[in-house]
């Protein structure tokens, strides 16, 4: 560790919060003996401002300017209309890219809905239910890189004969008689599937974690008072708790769209897009960085914004309806 | 929390079980695998599966982390993880709370549109800004600082600490705070005695939440740092070596662990309050 390192540590430890607290100290200095007057508007600006000005910065402007150049050339200097547009829904790459973002949303919200919800009723019924959902959830704690390495070794290949040492072909191989081992990361048949899986190993443990509070809310005497009428299990969990269950549902299946849509990090460390894995996020980094197509790109960052307005209507309207209390 | 109680036939609560304890190896066994692998030498790595280690004779070694941390620069980014991510995670937290604590208890003209508009970012895709605000950090010669990451993470941290602040500080009691009014305290004592101490679960499960967005984070590290190994967080240290060594597995697994190390002691530990921070982020995504 080198002087500079042990400067910007502290700096980051100390120097940081001190500012803070000095500018709004600060501040009210400059207002004066005005602090009864409670309703001041202008104190109200001083303790929003450094808020207001960071999102201005870093989204509200950048949101715009994005949608600007979507509509210009590669260099950001004269407009082409809806060109980067076209390109987007026309262009062989771009089609694939679409359909990778496509099989993501429907396998992965699908698959992680149903094994928390799974889990999350499984371990509800068990002594063991603390241990078993920290199990599940675990992999929330980790980072996307990490988590691409560690499947990276699961899906190890080697070839027919050789020892396996990546798990899944090793299990596969002592289970099933004259298995093949497969690259599962290589085969453009089984690629994009191996990677939702890492993302889904990943994110059960949240869907687990949310649905089970739900799961916990609902009031034992109303499932008593099925069982008392003659419900078996599988009528009571169809007929009261999923009824009751749906909306914590539309909480989790909304936060995995919006997430799922924005995937980046596992494709990036695990295949690079490579072998028909592209998805939007990567094709725009590398609209970005690797092609220095700023139109291109920004146009695939708006298809996005897109995808996910109805949901920000959602929580708009959920705010104006609910009030003090969304 | 109250269990619901099921059927006690003992052949449905075996099948409960075996589902239960096989859906649980399977999640496990993928970070245990890492774990083992990471103190194998490497020839054993490359040549007999990670499970062979768990019987006789114990081969281990440390000598995987004594190279990533050293000549793989995980040591190097392991403090530059811990630079980026602690102001990172203050900064957010302290500005969202001035907003926060003037969305809850002062009046200003447009307080309810300007909060609509922070409701509205919550779920906005970070990609959408990457390119103008790369361009602003080039213009203003900020690329591959730690200052440049630090804001970009409180800008990006901001809509969902303040919508969850605020919700948070509304609900506290009005009354004690009109009486330090009526006392004659200041707004800075009424927030920093009083409010922001009122505030520590919500503030907790934030800080945990928003510390570990960053620790785990990679697109914005890759994209305002640039690449330079000096600074580069863990994550794209990691992401390099994936590049770099392919195969090679001892370093691989033995980075990923290290990279794990803080988050796991933070999810052991305070698991209550990431567990409610993630509970209070569902609306984010």
């Amino acid at each position: 560790m080198n002087s500079q390192t042990i400067l910007m540590l502290a700096v980051a430890v100390l120097g940081v919060p001190l500012l803070l607290v000095g500018y709004i100290t600060l501040s009210e200095r400059l207002l004066g003996s005005a602090a009864h007057k409670r309703s001041s508007s202008v104190r109200a600006i001083f303790w929003i401002a450094p808020a207001v000005v960071l999102l201005v910065v870093f989204l509200v402007y950048p949101i715009i300017t994005t949608i600007i150049l979507s509509l210009k050339d590669a260099a950001s200097r004269g407009y082409v209309g809806l060109a980067n547009y076209k390109y987007v829904f026309t262009d062989r790459n771009m089609l694939l890219v679409l359909r990778n973002n496509l099989l993501w949303l429907a396998l992965f919200t699908l698959v992680t809905l149903t094994f928390g919800l799974l889990i999350a009723l499984l371990a509800d019924r068990v002594k063991y239910e603390a241990v078993a959902k920290s199990i599940v959830f675990l992999p929330m704690a980790i980072s996307f890189v990490a988590a691409g390495i560690i499947w990276k070794f699961m899906y190890d290949f080697q070839p027919a004969g050789a020892p396996q040492i990546g798990t899944v072909n090793a299990v596969l191989s002592a289970v099933i008689p004259g298995y093949q081992p497969q690259a599962w990361l290589f085969n453009t048949a089984t690629n994009n599937i191996a990677l939702i899986v890492v993302g889904i190993w990943m994110w059960t443990g949240f869907a687990m974690v949310i649905l089970s509070a739900g799961i916990k809310g609902i009031p034992t005497d109303v499932l008593e008072a099925a069982r008392i009428d003659g419900a078996n299990e599988f009528q009571i969990f169809r007929f009261v708790t999923m009824p009751l269950l749906a909306p914590t549902i539309t909480v989790v299946a909304t936060t995995l769209i919006i997430d799922v849509l924005k995937i980046f990090d596992i494709v990036y460390v695990m295949t690079n897009g490579n072998l028909n894995t592209e998805v939007i996020a990567n094709r725009m980094y590398k609209e970005m960085f690797n092609y220095h197509n700023y139109g291109r790109a920004s146009a695939i960052a708006v298809i996005l914004l897109v995808a996910i307005i109805p949901v920000m209507i959602m929580n708009i309207k959920r705010f104006r309806q609910g009030g003090a209390n969304a | 929390m109250h269990k619901h109680t099921s059927s006690k036939h003992p052949l449905s609560r075996f099948i409960l079980h075996l589902i239960l304890i096989v859906i649980c190896a399977g999640w496990l066994v993928p970070s245990l695998g890492l774990l083992v692998s990471s103190f194998r030498p490497r020839n054993l790595i490359s040549t007999t599966g990670w499970w062979t280690a768990l019987l006789p004779p114990f081969k281990f070694t440390l000598s995987n982390y004594a190279y990533v941390l050293t000549r793989g620069h995980m040591g190097i980014s392991f403090i530059n993880s811990l630079i980026i991510a602690i102001p990172s995670t203050v900064m957010p937290i302290l500005i969202a709370a001035f907003a926060a604590y003037a969305f809850a208890w002062m009046r200003f003209p447009f307080k309810e549109t300007i909060f609509l508009v922070i409701i509205g970012l919550l779920v906005v895709p970070l990609q959408l800004t990457l390119i103008p605000v790369l361009k602003l950090f080039n213009a203003l010669g900020m690329t591959g600082s730690f200052v440049a990451i630090w804001l970009a993470h409180t800008g990006y941290g901001l809509p969902f600490a303040i919508y969850l602040l605020r919700n948070f500080m509304q609900d506290l009691p009005g009354s004690v705070l009109e009486s330090a009014y009526l006392d004659g305290a200041t707004h800075p004592q009424i927030f920093f005695r009083l409010i922001i101490p009122m505030s520590v679960p919500a503030i907790a499960s934030l800080a945990i939440f928003q510390f570990m967005w960053v620790w785990n984070d990679l697109l914005i590290a890759l994209i305002y740092l640039g690449g330079t190994q000096s600074v580069a967080p863990m994550t794209v240290t990691m992401s390099n070596m994936v590049n770099s060594y392919g195969g090679g597995w001892e370093y691989l697994t033995a980075a990923a662990f290290i990279s794990m190390l803080l988050p796991m002691l933070v999810f052991f530990t305070l698991q209550k309050y990431f567990v409610r921070g993630i509970l209070a982020g569902s609306v984010k995504g």
